[in-house]
């Protein structure tokens, strides 16, 4: 199962979890799973980036989570 | 994967193709447009730091002639969020309307109150001084530190922590971040050596060269045209339209040449005033800020108070760090407080740490993004406490660097594992470096510090169209400020296999070319690029289907090859291999002329990292610093033009140091900056530095087909500590404190 892991900003609307295991396939089925389970989480996964395997996606979408992925969610960078 | 290969025409270091219109004044400006008919706008800018609006009475301004336009925060749409802007930092839409003319209140020195367009400039400023506005004033919160106290005055008082439970009360504090991993007692109970220390940095300016200007020409339905200096026209064009209620097609935004940036041309100033008062007078109307308006009322950095508690064992490891840092916003939140901690421990490996950040409303002009936001003034406390502890040590602080340096596969401090980086590489390059091998000077001192950036990606459009002659028009929407027309053409040259000087790069309008986002986060070679390769192999693909065409062959059966159309291994065709310029000239009767488009949301821009290393000498008289030598040492992934890729690191060295040495705000206890002018906001010049040396490590980015990481911000990040950390050696004290001015360090020698 690839491992989910939420910053410190998530945990009020995850009830202090910090960490899941997921059967999601792809972005789009593990933010449908987090908002069905948080729903207060909705307006945080679309202001923040994820990291999947080390590749920081700032708009994630449809990409692919193997069964061993590591999914951290991390503030956006923009940049000057 | 882009493999170590023998490219053709990326690595070459061609002129510029801006290059003869910079250097001969042809290049034209922000403020160069000149129309018929055209008048000139003004800003009223608020005389105190902080005070409500009592009443604004433009009819003396409108009641002289040849003034034929007044606007005031009464003329402009309310606006409650309107998303958030790009750059970093940027805010919310409805805080940039906000900021570029007041509303209820002036929130710092020189906030916009109102605006005039009249026939000359000094008529213009004549109408200014017409304008009567009643303030009741009100105190000004000026320290960091003291805004985050619960009994502070407010700057808004609606402002409410951003926490998961709103608060009872407002506050001045506007968001925390924070980030944690282990356990910190355990890790510091496992140190044998503890630095504990408070390091403070002023406000500073980003200094482009060139004030923030435009020209507004709108019509009487609304509907018209921009030209301004931006590092992103298109965002430009969104944000304006957003501030005055309008569709986006309602405006075409054309990027002008643009003389720096550093982020500080991500957020509109000017632009919405100009469509406003144009669209009120009829008339083209140009806006150019003054260098004083420049300082007051556009977006400098934070200045930061960061304190830190490091512990390392007797081998120089690492065991736990704990950092506080409190970032100034200005008078509206967005502050760069999350890229600073995310930024102040990532080129180590580090099993046991802990810092805060935080996002403080303060009265003086709303920071902006600047070169890696956030990151120097929080790495700096980093670098410093880690060249104390190598000191106390006896260790190289190279050594000691990389004895904790984060690798491939370590976990970064801000969650992910890092993919391939190049750190270690730029450590050992510096550690072997000739200018480290050299003794450090008599009397001076030599500081090390490590730099690091994330990179961006983000979205990005490019076509390409080939002339009927085979030669190559590249158009993309991202402004040009570092030489990225000349590395667009690389890459286009090197997918086409054409020479460089076949192929022309120009930045399109708003309604020439599809959306591209700021040139900003070290992003435009690699995600404008990625768009342009792309672009080009569909103009391949296109190439193909024509030659297949021509030969009556099966599209299957031709290949691509070193510029040319080819029979596919084992096809027998009889025929003449087709160049680029062969399948344009026969394009009219196999489908029309041959384009490409691309666009993109690239993902997997790859982190950078930096070492810098310089000797520098203190004169214990004046308190004068001397750099003798500047090393600087980047993984910058394959390098597209290695000119303009030092050229980055040399201008990024530059800003550091000039911040390190001199640069700050200072104000007066009423808030008025009281340098705001680059006689006494001193900023290097040619004579202050020594040529700052360059060494290029070129780790490959996986994520993008010629390996591009990303350049222009990592640069600005190590010279601020290894500045504190060459003088400090020099003087064997420890000064906390930047700049490192003349009057500073004589008095943390006195003290």
């Amino acid at each position: 199962m690839a491992k989910v892991v939420f910053p410190d900003s998530f945990t009020a609307a995850t009830g202090g979890v910090r960490e899941i295991a997921t059967h999601a396939e792809n972005y789009r089925a593990l933010t449908v799973e987090l908002v069905a389970r948080w729903p207060d989480l909705s307006e945080l996964l679309e202001r923040s980036a994820v990291a999947i395997d080390g590749q920081i996606y700032q708009d994630a979408f449809l990409e692919p989570l193997d069964a061993d992925a590591e999914v951290f969610f991390m503030a956006r960078i923009e940049g000057g | 994967m882009a493999e170590a290969v023998d490219y053709k025409q990326i690595g070459t270091r061609p002129i510029r193709p801006d290059g003869v219109d910079k250097v001969t004044g042809r290049a034209r400006f922000g403020a160069d447009l000149i129309l018929p008919n055209m008048i000139h706008g003004k800003v009223l800018r608020s005389p105190h730091a902080h005070a409500r609006i009592k009443s604004i009475d433009l009819s003396g301004a409108l009641a002289i002639d040849g003034v034929f336009a007044a606007v005031s925060g009464a003329d402009f749409p309310a606006i409650d969020g309107g998303g958030e802007v790009g750059g970093e930092g940027g805010g919310s839409v409805g805080d940039v309307a906000k900021n570029i003319m007041a509303r209820d209140k002036v929130l710092y020195h020189g906030h916009a109150v109102a605006a005039v367009a009249a026939s000359s400039p000094a008529l213009a400023e004549q109408a200014l001084d017409a304008i009567k506005v009643e303030y009741e004033a009100l105190p000004p919160v000026l320290d960091v530190v003291a805004a985050m106290a619960e009994d502070s005055p407010l700057v808004d008082e609606n402002n409410y922590t951003n926490l998961p439970e709103k608060p009872e009360q407002p506050s001045n504090v506007a968001n925390i971040g924070k980030l944690a991993r282990g356990n910190l007692e355990e890790g510091f109970a496992a140190a044998d050596l503890i630095i504990e220390r408070e390091y403070k940095i002023p406000m500073a300016h980003q200094g482009y060269i060139e004030p923030h200007a435009c020209v507004a020409n709108i019509d009487e339905t609304g509907r018209g045209s921009v030209w301004c200096c931006t590092q992103g026209h298109f965002e430009f064009r969104g944000m304006t339209a957003k501030i005055l209620g309008k569709e986006m097609s309602d405006l075409k935004f054309i990027a002008s040449e643009i003389g720096g940036g550093f982020g500080g041309k991500t957020v509109v100033y000017l632009e919405p005033l100009a469509v406003l008062l144009s669209e009120k007078a009829g008339r083209p109307v140009k806006m150019a800020m003054s260098r004083e308006e420049v300082f007051r009322a556009t977006g400098p950095t934070s200045g930061t108070v960061a304190r830190i508690k490091l512990g390392v064992d007797n081998s120089g490891k690492i065991t736990a760090a704990d950092a506080w840092i409190a970032f100034e916003a200005g008078a509206f939140a967005g502050a760069p407080h999350m890229p600073g901690i995310m930024t102040i421990f990532a080129p180590y490996d580090m099993e046991h740490f802990a810092v805060q950040g935080f996002d403080v409303l303060v009265n003086k002009p709303k920071v902006a993004a600047y070169r890696a936001p956030g990151a120097p003034q929080a790495m700096h406390a980093m670098e410093c406490a880690l060249d104390e502890a190598a000191i106390q040590l006896g260790m190289d602080p190279i050594d000691i660097r990389m004895l904790n340096a984060a690798d491939e596969g370590t976990q970064a401090p801000y969650g992910p594992k890092f993919p391939v980086i190049g750190f270690k590489a730029c450590l050992e390059a510096a550690k072997n470096h000739p200018n480290y091998q050299k003794p450090v000077p008599e009397g001076a001192g030599r500081g090390v510090a490590a730099g690091f950036w994330f990179n961006i990606g983000m979205q990005s459009s490019a076509e390409i169209n080939i002339n009927e002659d085979g030669t190559v028009m590249v158009i993309e929407g991202s402004p040009d400020i570092g030489g990225s027309r000349a590395s667009m053409c690389l890459m286009a040259a090197e997918t086409l296999g054409v020479n460089y000087d076949d192929v022309r790069a120009q930045v399109g309008d708003t309604e020439s070319t599809g959306f591209c986002n700021v040139t900003g986060g070290s992003r435009t070679t690699f995600a404008t690029g990625l768009a342009v390769v792309q672009a080009c192999e569909d103009v391949i693909a296109e190439c193909k289907k024509r030659a297949a065409m021509t030969w009556g062959v099966d599209e299957d059966q031709v290949v691509w090859e070193d510029g040319q159309v080819l029979p596919a291994p084992g096809v027998n065709a009889d025929v003449t291999p087709m160049s680029l310029a062969d399948v344009a000239a026969g394009a009219a009767k196999t489908g029309g002329p041959i384009q490409g488009r691309a666009s993109v949301n690239a993902q997997g821009a790859g982190p950078g990292f930096s070492v810098n290393f310089t000797d520098m000498k203190v004169d214990p008289d004046t308190g004068k610093v001397d750099v003798l030598s500047f090393t600087a040492i980047q993984d910058a992934g394959t390098a597209i033009h290695p000119s303009y890729v030092e050229g980055q690191m040399q201008g990024g060295a530059s800003q550091g140091l000039g911040w390190a040495l001199n640069e700050e705000y200072i104000f007066d206890e009423n808030g008025v900056m009281e340098n705001a002018g680059f006689l006494d906001y001193r900023i290097p010049v040619a004579s202050d530095l020594p040529m700052i040396d360059t060494e290029i490590i070129e780790v490959p980015n996986p994520s993008h087909p010629y390996g591009v990481r990303g350049v222009g911000e990592t640069p600005i990040v190590a010279p601020l500590a290894a500045t504190s950390n060459a003088v400090s050696r020099a003087v064997g004290k420890r000064i906390a404190d930047l700049p490192l001015s003349p009057p500073n360090v004589l008095a943390a020698l006195d003290a």
